[in-house]
């Protein structure tokens, strides 16, 4: 029984009716829900899903991108009917609460009209869709603001444009696709609450910046900016890391800012010599991590460079706290370097070689799930590095690509975030359900060894992502143990003491439910990585043994 | 110190504009930053030539719209409207013959009209003694032999259907600022009357009596009285519970203060002024068709200004909705008139309601009506029930205008000036269209009213008049 409501101008961005829809779905007698806006994509696939006149649809033809639709598949007439009115009460209602905190902040229908109302606004932070995020951005620009996209589905062209015209006038246009930044000490969308400090950061964007900046933090030294560019900024030659480029002349001028940090996917190489020398030239000592290059390049004060996340914090943390001239950031960063490989070393093996011992015979291979893509990317380098042949949808090997990233074969690390999970379905650092079933198939996979996880906190993340992920990890361990086998499960968590989740209380939970947490995303992966290595001696010695 | 303004940014950190996803500017606002929320909603409901044209007409206009725009707002907000007379159709609107029935909103064929439409038309055939019944007024209105236009195309208003013939009184309005006049009909009360379609015996021995005795008697006391600023009246009733359109009690009330002295003057037997004073007295409206014309010899000034994307008229004929913009005048642009949300009289539900009709919207385009409601407590039902329901209407409209009146002032805002002036670009960019309040008409002819609520106008026009005027003067 298929019933197709049309609600005309009513919008709703797409996270919130995704979210809608899900709970929707959860309800009796619902078999299938979908509570969208009236796009030509949506429309196209209600048509698909077999949606059509019958069930109310002629309504359908004139819907446009500003009109809500509800389609429901219920068991029965009475089911659709209820299932309808549940689907306008949960919009209606969730709008009401949100409005209603709304009384702390003004509201307007449109950006001249809040423009009125904050007039000396300095910056649009936009995450419309991305049909719309450009112009959105152009207009914005044009009012002297700078910008934030977190939308993605912006063009390249549109990105180039932007960035030409936002350099024109002197303004920041970060992203798009641009998860996370700190201004002047407040979190933009994404971003995790980090002490302000002296460590400037220019990142593509996402997780990459939430982890260093929260390392930063927990090396008890502080953020003073953080500017998310996009991963096309430094990566695609014809952008040439426009906002990039700005975002460091800034922070070199900036007074708070001592330290810099770039963080960034290999960039195309004539950027990367640009970043290289713009940072060499403002004489403020900076790290640069240039994430999957298989080199790290020389250091040549002040510029030096890293070969993981953690050791970009941690140098960028040395710097800040280190003497100022090139001698004493030399002796800092070797110090530093020295400090980390101990503690990476420190017991890994014993620990490892403790989990391993309890897994059954077969298992053998790690299995890394992530909402976020840089640390999922980080955690790839590691792992292909140390055990070789990792498959992952985010593999630059394309014989290594997973050819169905919904299944892992071998060593894997999947990135769930990726667009192919978040098509029509909430992202996982705001909604953990998908990686939730993702950890129960791993648990029933006999060759699973161990399981690799992030915990994002922040705004912007699910209120509570370790507590909601805790069910999924019993079930997973609990059917590998009815195998006779063990699973391990560690973590790191990205997040601060005053994050609105917590850091300690996160972490507790893992803890409390038998996940090793460590303290670095690049920990954890080693730590993974070792168990997995334990896992392959043991199954040789276990097989040699039969 | 460096201007730059990344320094800048650093330095203060974010203030700033949330377009999209609600938790990010809850965010901002729990860490203390200054933040504004934008309820964003796709530019022109997503259709894509719309926003083209938007974006053309932004980037390589040929013309200084914003100066075009400042000069229609500036002629509207010194718009001296001024009541100086009652006069007969035929002897003071331009272009009135015997044979000529003006009819509400954009122009329409008999053969399209709406049901109340026919009627009316109907009745003012037989009140001009061109057909002496129904069916011989339907088929001399079919015949050819009679020419119908829009009321504005001959400086003139119509509440509903709008019909004036020839004989009929009509107010007469100058606009002492620019010397533009406007016209409309005496208003005939509720109930049974020719503006909601009705055309029978009733009806027509009221307009009788209206031509024969009403205006003759208005128009003497009206001559003691001298001119009606009527610039005056409405700011009073704006601060009297009236909102210019849907309510006008305070003004009907006020008008009759204004003439009764002179009234009891005129040389008229007294039960025939009694009788005048009695039908004012029960006709709430009667106001309404003075402040119509008023507000369309304020907007006229306005029409015809090279370049300028001001709304100069909004108008329904019950059949289509239609809208003039400034910098391209003659020109209409429509789409279909809607059905109207609004409350029923007991007895009557949406299914007995015709389509949206009428020149009264003319108040809207003027600044008033909808886009006062919020100093009408008194009708607030109509647009959700509570006072800040009027006042969020009100407010809203400030998002799709470009000056606030210095004359009319809502005390509920502190008395800020009524949004005026309204920008076909903003309507079209926000989504957010012209609060209308209207009355509803019985969709067969003769009912007369069932209802009375707030009209949506369909996007297309607003839509349409942007993209022409892009084609106009952004090549």
């Amino acid at each position: 029984m298929k019933r197709i409501l049309v609600r005309k101008d009513a919008y709703y961005d797409s996270v919130f009716l995704m979210l809608a829809s899900r709970e929707l779905e959860a309800a009796d007698g619902v078999n299938g829900a979908i509570v969208a806006m009236g796009t030509p994509m949506n429309l196209e696939l209600l048509a698909e899903l077999g949606y059509g006149v019958a069930e109310g649809g002629e309504a359908l033809a004139g819907a446009g991108p500003g009109d809500l639709v509800v389609a429901v598949d219920c068991a029965d007439a009475a089911a659709a009917e209820k299932a309808v009115a549940l689907a306008i009460d949960l919009v209606t209602r969730k709008k009401g609460p949100a409005a209603q905190a709304g009384q702390a902040y003004p509201r307007a229908a449109s950006a001249a009209g809040a423009l009125k109302l904050l007039p000396d606004a300095n910056l649009a932070v936009i995450s419309v869709p991305g049909a719309y995020a450009a112009r959105e951005a152009r207009l914005a620009l044009e009012r002297g603001l700078h910008v934030m996209i977190f939308s993605d589905n912006v063009s390249l062209e549109d990105e180039i444009e932007l960035k030409k015209l936002a350099v024109s006038k002197g303004l920041l246009l970060m992203g798009p696709d641009c998860g996370t930044a700190i201004i002047g000490g407040k979190p933009l969308c994404f971003a995790n609450v980090v002490s302000r400090g002296p460590v400037g950061i220019v990142a593509a964007s996402g997780t990459g910046l939430q982890e260093v900046s929260c390392l930063v933090d927990r090396a008890g030294v502080g953020v003073s900016q953080a500017i998310g560019c996009g991963g096309r900024d430094l990566k695609n030659e014809k952008v040439g890391g426009m906002t990039s480029l700005l975002a460091i002349e800034g922070l070199e001028r900036d007074p708070e800012t001592k330290v810099l940090l770039v963080v960034s996917k290999p960039p195309a190489p004539g950027t990367a010599a640009k970043v290289v020398a713009a940072l060499a030239e403002g004489g403020k000592p900076a790290v640069v991590y240039f994430l999957g290059l298989k080199e790290r390049s020389a250091d040549a004060d002040p510029v030096y460079h890293a070969a993981s996340l953690e050791e970009a914090a941690a140098l960028a943390a040395a710097f800040a706290k280190s003497g100022a001239d090139g001698a004493a950031r030399m002796a800092a960063a070797a110090a530093t370097r020295v400090r980390l490989d101990a503690e990476a070393a420190q017991g890994l093996g014993e620990i490892a070689a403790r989990e391993a011992a309890r897994l059954g015979p077969g298992q053998q291979f790690l299995r890394g799930l992530y909402a976020g893509g840089t640390v999922a990317d980080e955690a790839l380098f590691i792992a292909d590095a140390e055990l070789g042949q990792v498959r992952s949808n985010n593999q630059t090997d394309p014989a290594l690509v997973l050819a169905d990233p919904r299944k892992s074969e071998g060593h894997t690390i999947v990135d769930l975030g990726d667009d192919v999970f978040t098509v029509g379905k909430p992202h996982p650092m705001i909604d953990p359900s998908q990686r939730n079933a993702r950890i129960l198939e791993e648990g029933k996979d006999p060759e699973t060894a161990v399981l690799l996880l992030d915990v994002v906190l922040g705004y912007g993340s699910h209120d509570d992502p370790a507590g909601a992920t805790l069910e999924a990890i019993a079930e997973a361990r609990a059917a590998a143990a009815a195998r006779g086998g063990y699973l391990p499960v560690v973590a790191s968590v990205i997040g601060t003491g005053a994050d609105p989740q917590g850091y300690a209380a996160q972490a507790a939970k893992l803890e409390a439910a038998g996940v090793v947490v460590m303290p670095s995303n690049r920990r954890a992966a080693l730590f993974a990585v070792e168990i997995a290595k334990a896992a392959a001696r043991g199954s040789t010695a276990k097989g040699g043994a039969r | 110190m460096s201007a730059r303004p990344i320094d800048s940014l650093f330095a203060e950190g974010p203030k700033a504009l949330n377009l999209g996803l609600e938790k990010f500017a809850a965010a901002l606002a729990r860490e203390g930053a200054p933040v504004a929320q934008v309820e964003w909603k796709p530019p022109a409901g997503g259709d894509v030539r719309a926003i083209a044209a938007l974006d053309r007409i932004a980037s390589r206009a040929t013309v200084d719209i914003d100066a075009a725009n400042a000069e229609a707002v500036r002629r509207i907000l010194a718009a001296k409207p001024t009541v100086i007379g009652i006069g007969v159709a035929k002897d003071v609107v331009p272009g009135m013959h015997r044979k000529l029935v003006l009819h509400a909103g954009p122009p329409v064929a008999w053969k399209d009209m709406s049901g109340p439409m026919r009627g009316a038309v109907m009745g003012g055939l037989i009140h001009e003694g061109l057909a002496k019944t129904g069916a011989e007024a339907e088929a001399l209105a079919a015949s050819g032999e009679i020419e119908f236009d829009s009321c504005h195309h001959h400086d003139s208003v119509g509440p509903m259907a709008g019909v004036m013939t020839a004989s009929m009184p009509v107010w007469i309005v100058e606009n002492k600022a620019f010397g533009n006049r406007a016209y409309c009909t005496l208003n005939e009360g509720l109930g049974k009357v020719l503006r909601y379609g009705a055309y029978g015996d009733e009806v027509q021995e009221r307009l009788s009596w209206m031509r024969d005795s009403l205006a003759p008697i208005l128009a003497e006391a009206l001559k003691m009285r001298g001119p009606i600023d009527m610039t005056t009246v409405i700011a009073q009733v704006l601060q009297m519970g009236d909102e210019g359109h849907n309510r006008n009690r305070a003004g009907t009330s006020t008008i009759i203060r204004e003439l009764a002295p002179h009234l009891v003057m005129v040389d008229a037997p007294k039960a025939d002024i009694s009788k005048v004073l009695a039908f004012l007295n029960a006709n709430d409206h009667f106001f309404l068709n003075l402040t119509m014309p008023s507000a369309k010899c304020a907007v006229d000034a306005a029409a015809g200004i090279e370049g300028s994307t001001v709304i100069t008229t909004m108008a329904r004929n019950g059949t289509e909705f239609g809208i003039k913009l400034s910098g391209l005048p003659g020109r209409w642009f429509t789409g279909p008139a809607s059905v109207v949300e609004g409350l029923y009289l007991p007895g009557y539900t949406a299914a007995d309601a015709a389509r949206d009709i009428g020149d009264s919207v003319i108040t809207e385009t003027s600044g008033i009506g909808g886009f006062a409601m919020a100093a009408a407590p008194a009708i607030v039902k109509f647009v959700g029930g509570s006072p800040a329901d009027a006042i969020d209407v009100t407010l809203r409209m400030y998002e799709i205008t470009l000056g606030e009146s210095e004359q009319y002032r809502i005390p509920a805002l502190d008395f800020r000036g009524t949004p005026t002036g309204i920008d076909a670009r903003k309507v079209v960019e926000t989504g957010i269209l012209p609060a209308i309040n209207t009355g509803i008409a019985h969709r067969e002819p003769g009912v007369g009213m069932v209802g009375a609520g707030l009209v949506k106008p369909p996007e297309n026009v607003f839509r349409d008049a942007i993209i022409a005027f892009a084609e106009r003067y952004a090549k």
